[in-house]
């Protein structure tokens, strides 16, 4: 995909991140990702599959710098969000991980109560006023579809929530934040199915109104979720293309036989 | 593998287990039954008024107890103010800001620290601690209450930190992660995410330091300088004064067995007993009360 003849203000119009010939390295070295050159549009879910190890949550951690704090380095590339290269190290960081916001693989509710979990990051960045606080639970709550089993209990312990809700908390509780991104690290792979179908229905329905980028935890939610998917196998990115197409019509063999199952 | 030598262990061992465990209940219990019985007499043989007066002075046989709690307590409270901002502080930053080789050899010293022999460290609180008190105080003598608190804050350091650190330690990276994600600053992160995770720990850390403080006998024995003096002013902290313990360990030798002095030498135990026991509980019910059943399951 060249990108010389699309002018910058035509290129933000369609892709929210632009990621230009990205490598990361381990800190002993070894690659971690190479040369990943990869547009994510706006309002539609992106989703980065592959087998493990092949460099898709490290990617997922360097839209929000997360990356910065562990053992995988940027060796080169850049990333443009709405056209500001997030890697520069001039970025505030703090103010990139409120407008990326991000959801884990395993459940991470903060050791306080279920509306605590939702205003803290607000009250991190400075918001006091109370009806906005109780706006942002109300609104974090209904868009991730948890409003109805926690509005009566809303002080208790976060902890005490099942698995599943506990997932839609996390993504509540980034929704509360406002981003315009949400990075989401394989947030299904703890959950029974019927919760996982819960999750993906507020995905889609989520979409309408942010960026959304998915590492899924099988091949089947990636068929499933994706508008656009890219398939990376140890640290290359070996297809992208519309979902539709690269689920049914993939262009290169090594994404033909992981998707039905070959290897990996 | 015999299934019968089998059998025989899975008979025997659960119950070796089980009679170790009870029998660590009933030394307690004994220990306790003993105090009473030894302690209870005291307050028949004083009068409560005496008893709770403000002359220690067994010779003469005034028993009055309340300068040695107040001198136990003023060196508790001023080493707990030590130790607790260097202990807590100390074990934040080995868990969450230095980097890992660095933890690996402070760990094991902050440890070693921690088994040095109190009495070693009474000698240099006498030597190195007092002397310097009293030149840069200006004070008539430098074994005073301020030299037991900064050496008994010292001594409770290592315990501190050591279990702070565990703690700590303890709280899932993907805690930090989750904040960090959110937007928390490093420093935000520590005190609202990764203390209030690791509250348990850090509490008992704390409880463990305030029982090494209230318990030490050697150290203050050595440096408080031991007059029985009441410390109720906030200047008492520069004068000698005396605490339950040093008292118990310096008259029990030379007592009468039965005497009245022995018997309120063993109600300043009693005494003593109870207090450790009420900060325990009151610690514990802190722990408790703040954490929901569920809670209390997964942390």
């Amino acid at each position: 995909m060249t990108l010389e003849h699309v002018t910058p203000e035509k290129l933000m119009a369609e892709n929210k991140i632009v990621i230009q010939n990205l490598s990361l390295q381990y800190t002993d070295g070894t690659e971690s990702l190479r040369d990943i050159t990869l547009n994510i549009r706006a309002n539609a879910i992106t989703v980065l599959f592959g087998p493990a190890g092949g460099g898709k949550s490290s990617l997922l951690r360097c839209l929000n710098r997360l990356n910065d704090l562990t053992e995988v380095k940027v060796a080169s590339g850049k990333i443009l969000l709405d056209g500001e290269n997030i890697l520069d190290p001039k970025t505030d960081v703090i103010a990139l991980r409120r407008k990326v916001g991000m959801v884990f693989a395993r459940p991470v509710v903060l050791p306080m109560s279920i509306r605590q979990n939702l205003t803290y990051g607000l009250e991190l960045a400075g918001e006091k006023r109370k009806s906005r606080l109780e706006e942002a639970v109300e609104r974090g709550l209904k868009l991730s579809a948890l409003w109805d089993e926690v509005k009566n209990r809303l002080d208790d312990a976060a902890i005490a929530l099942s698995g599943g809700q506990q997932q839609r908390l996390c993504l509540a509780r980034v929704l509360a934040q406002q981003p315009e991104v949400i990075l989401l690290d394989e947030p299904t792979s703890g959950l029974d199915p019927i919760s996982t179908g819960k999750v993906e229905a507020a995905l889609q329905e989520l979409k309408k109104d942010y960026t959304l980028i998915l590492v899924p935890h099988s091949v089947q939610q990636a068929a499933r979720t994706a508008d656009f998917a890219a398939f990376f196998l140890q640290g290359e990115l070996v297809e992208y293309n519309e979902g539709k197409e690269l689920f049914t019509h993939p262009k290169v063999k090594r994404t033909e036989d992981y998707i039905e199952g070959r290897f990996g | 593998m015999e299934p019968k030598k089998l059998n025989w262990q899975e008979f025997f061992i659960p119950r070796l287990i089980k009679a170790s465990g009870y029998s660590a209940i009933l030394f307690v219990a004994l220990i306790f039954f003993f105090l009473l019985r030894e302690g209870l007499p005291a307050l028949g043989e004083v009068k409560l008024g005496d008893l709770f007066s403000e002359r220690w002075y067994p010779i003469e046989s005034h028993f009055g107890v309340l300068p040695l709690i107040t001198g136990s307590l003023i060196i508790t409270v001023g080493a707990m103010l030590v130790a607790l901002p260097f202990g807590i502080g100390t074990a934040i930053f080995m868990a969450e800001v230095a980097p890992r080789w660095m933890r690996e050899i402070l760990k094991p010293l902050v440890e070693l620290l921690g088994g040095l022999p109190s009495v070693v460290l009474g000698f240099l609180g006498i030597l190195v601690l007092s002397p310097f008190l009293r030149v840069f105080l200006d004070l008539p003598t430098g074994l005073t209450a301020l030299a037991g608190a900064l050496l008994l804050g010292g001594i409770a350091v290592p315990t501190i930190v050591s279990i702070a650190e565990d703690a700590l330690d303890a709280v899932p990276y993907s805690y930090r992660e989750a904040a960090w994600a959110m937007g928390a600053t490093r420093w935000q992160t520590i005190w609202r995410v990764t203390l209030p995770a690791a509250r348990s720990g850090v509490l008992t850390a704390v409880m463990l330091g305030i029982g090494r403080t209230i318990g030490e006998t050697m150290a203050v024995m050595m440096v408080t300088g031991n007059a029985p003096v009441l410390a109720l002013a906030l200047t008492s902290i520069f004068h000698p004064v005396r605490t339950m313990t040093a008292t118990i360990a310096a008259e029990m030798g030379e007592v009468a067995s039965g005497s009245v002095h022995y018997h309120v030498l063993f109600f300043i135990g009693l005494v003593l007993f109870i207090i450790s026991l009420i900060v325990n509980v009151a610690a514990s019910s802190v722990v408790f009360k703040s954490k929901k059943r569920a809670e209390r399951v997964l942390s």
